[in-house]
């Protein structure tokens, strides 16, 4: 589809926007194709063009860009995307399984989508958070913990159009077009939502705090801090 | 070599990760939090370097270089911009400590940022988060906005007539760009691919400017040094690896996440900690730091985790990321499943890196399904033979050291693939939800 005037208006004043917290403009080139993503559902051709365009680039060079990284869709992207981890950690953990067994459920594979057009399915990489192992993400939101069924679960509820909630995240899912935005730089005000840390990053203090373990001066700052207060 | 402190717990980075509302500005300022950058800013920027200096304060992203060092690499100023770029991309396999910590306490990496960019004459910062992690990405730019709103980063800095701008940039996916110059390029609208070295970051980074390339956690570390000092810091670890750090066990133990200790701590009191290996099983292997370090087994279990002895016992310190497996765990498998990461995430710029990993990963995956011959193994160490040290970045290296040392620990199960025609382990047996036995 090409871009109605409207739009292509928002993609050019966001974009000057985003230029502006550069020294240089094509380091502006990522968010923007971020940018393109959250009004298209991909990095469309014409998204190229008028990126290519903002920035005084030639399509070759903003297409050599976008096709370099993962986040960047090719083809229209499913309204959710559904990544599970199958680096080592988490597909020996039941990444593995809970990839076959979704991929069976949906009736698709790889970067396909379903044909509601909600869901689409990827292997993603290793996301940081291989003390939740087996880790699945919903358009970048952490689901730790997961199990075939819970994975099913998430899938079922985003196909029937209901909210699921990430275990460390905002209190909801947003869907690819929004998270695309929030990821080129505008913010969304959710930063307030869901937990600070889930129950294993914490583990290591909380077993400190019951053995009275602690740094040398921190035990001392954080009496001081408490006695100040 | 014995840690020098009684406790072996430390929690600093993540001691207030537990109260109420950790990443705003209010819990951390309650946490002593910018009382370092109040320090900081009364004092010379030169003795703010000698200080990091001081405390042996190492790179806590993997290669363990001295940061304070790093600093001192800039040239003098020549009027023009140098900058600072946070390393935020967190995605070594394994390595999980910057994300929750970005996601718990945003205003400790905001504090260094601004405490360093003030050491190194810096008046723009940037924060280079991994674009797959919605949250995180959120709480950094919350607590930006924060500190710019309370006076810690914008013009005139708490009334110094310093300037301190900040941009939070979030990746696209891809490994690649936690290689320092190829997150450089990245940051430039580029495709992320290293550079070739020499020239340093130090000396022509970011715009060919002057540039800091540093980690989430070494950058967190900050603070707490100009807080309490470089001999408080330098008192915790072992005499070369000073300090305290994020050890991030996870897999097969009864309570995998975050242990904050002084470096110097063995996998044996970790695992302890941790409640043990899962179930009645036993330990296989495990990588000190990502899978790009070689393996260890159950004979490194005293390993003392600091950068020399990891390295005298054949591996590296790397990230501290433990992942741990026990006997259900296809040694095979696994390295079949990091050289297929490697060979997808390789930038393509190297031929040695991009074929190399291309055909370990067609040999490996014969051998895993019991397809290949032995001879198959003399080609896959001639093929990491011929990628190390080949390579403009070390992903190449470190794509070969988890195939160069599960052949040195476990030849013999390569070998028992091919003897019985096929993987003779169960996956289901390894998987979080097998059995009533897992936890």
């Amino acid at each position: 589809m090409a871009l109605d005037a409207v739009t292509r208006e928002r993609i050019v004043a966001d974009s000057a926007t985003i230029i502006a917290r550069y020294p240089q403009p094509r380091s502006a080139l990522l968010p923007m194709l971020h940018l393109v993503q959250s009004e298209e559902g991909y990095v469309s051709p014409d998204g190229i063009a008028l990126a290519a365009e903002i920035l005084g680039m030639s399509t070759a060079e903003v297409s050599a860009v976008s096709t370099f990284y993962t986040q960047y869709k090719r083809h229209p992207n499913g309204e959710f995307t559904v990544g599970v981890c199958t680096n080592t950690l988490c597909a020996v953990m039941g990444g593995d399984v809970i990839f076959s067994e979704l991929s069976e459920h949906l009736g698709i594979g790889h970067d396909e989508t379903t044909e509601d057009g909600r869901v689409t399915l990827e292997r993603v990489e290793c996301n940081a958070a291989c003390d939740y192992a087996p880790v699945v993400m919903v358009n970048w939101e952490f689901f730790d913990n997961q199990t075939p069924s819970s994975a099913r679960d998430i899938v079922d509820s985003l196909q029937a159009g209901q909210d699921v909630v990430p275990t460390r995240g905002a209190a909801g899912v947003c869907t690819f077009k929004q998270v695309s935005r929030l990821l080129a730089g505008f913010d969304d005000g959710r930063a307030d939502e869901g937990v600070g840390a889930g129950p294993a990053s914490v583990v290591g203090l909380k077993l400190a705090k019951e053995n009275g373990w602690a740094a040398p001066a921190a035990k001392g700052s954080r009496s001081r801090t408490r006695e100040e207060s | 070599m014995p840690t020098r402190t009684p406790d072996p717990l430390t929690p600093v980075l993540s001691a207030f990760w537990d109260d109420e509302r950790s990443w705003s500005l209010e819990t951390y300022e309650r946490n002593s939090g910018y009382v370092g950058l109040r320090k900081a800013l009364e004092t010379d920027p030169a003795d703010i370097v000698g200080m990091v200096k001081d405390s042996g304060l190492r790179g806590r992203g993997g290669a363990g270089f001295p940061t304070g060092m790093k600093w001192g690499f800039l040239p003098k100023p020549d009027g023009g911009p140098r900058y600072l770029v946070v390393n935020a991309d967190e995605s070594e396999p394994g390595t999980c400590k910057d994300i929750p910590l970005m996601l718990a306490a945003p205003h400790m990496l905001v504090e260094g940022v601004a405490i360093t960019s003030f050491a190194i004459g810096s008046n723009h910062a940037f924060i280079y988060v991994r674009g797959e992690v919605a949250h995180v990405y959120r709480r950094l730019l919350q607590a930006v906005e924060e500190a710019y709103t309370k006076g810690y980063l914008g013009k005139d800095v708490l009334g110094t007539g310093f300037d301190l701008d900040v941009t939070v940039h979030a990746g696209a996916g891809a490994y690649i760009c936690g290689e320092e110059t190829a997150l450089l390029d990245s940051l430039e609208g580029r495709r992320g691919q290293p550079r070739l070295k020499p020239p340093f970051p130090a000396v022509a980074g970011l715009y060919a400017r002057p540039t800091v390339v540093n980690n989430v956690e070494s950058i967190a570390s900050v603070p707490s040094i100009l807080r309490e000092g470089a001999d408080w810091f330098a008192g915790m670890g072992t005499e070369k690896s000073t300090g305290y750090g994020l050890f991030s066990l996870s897999g097969h133990v009864r309570r995998p996440g975050q242990y904050e200790a002084p470096l110097g701590i063995t996998l044996r009191t970790l695992l302890d900690m941790a409640g043990g290996m899962r179930g009645e099983h036993e330990l296989k292997f495990w990588t000190p730091g990502g899978s790009s370090v070689p393996i260890l087994t159950a004979e490194h279990l005293d390993v003392p985790l600091d950068f020399e002895s990891v390295g005298a016992a054949g591996s590296m310190l790397g990230t501290r990321a433990l992942q741990i497996f026990d006997e259900t765990t296809c040694v095979v498998r696994a390295v079949l499943r990091w050289t297929e990461f490697y060979a997808h995430e390789s930038c393509g710029k190297c031929t040695p890196c991009r074929e190399g990993t291309f055909w370990m990963k067609q040999a490996l995956r014969r051998l895993e399904a019991g397809q290949g011959t032995e001879a198959d193994l003399d080609v896959l160490l001639d093929n990491c033979d011929n990628i190390l040290g080949r390579s403009f970045c070390a992903l190449g290296d470190g794509a070969t050291s988890p195939i160069t040392s599960s052949i040195q620990y476990f030849r013999e199960e390569y070998v028992r693939h091919l003897t019985e025609g096929h993987c003779p382990f169960d996956p289901v047996a390894s998987t979080l939800f097998a059995g009533a036995d897992a936890r």
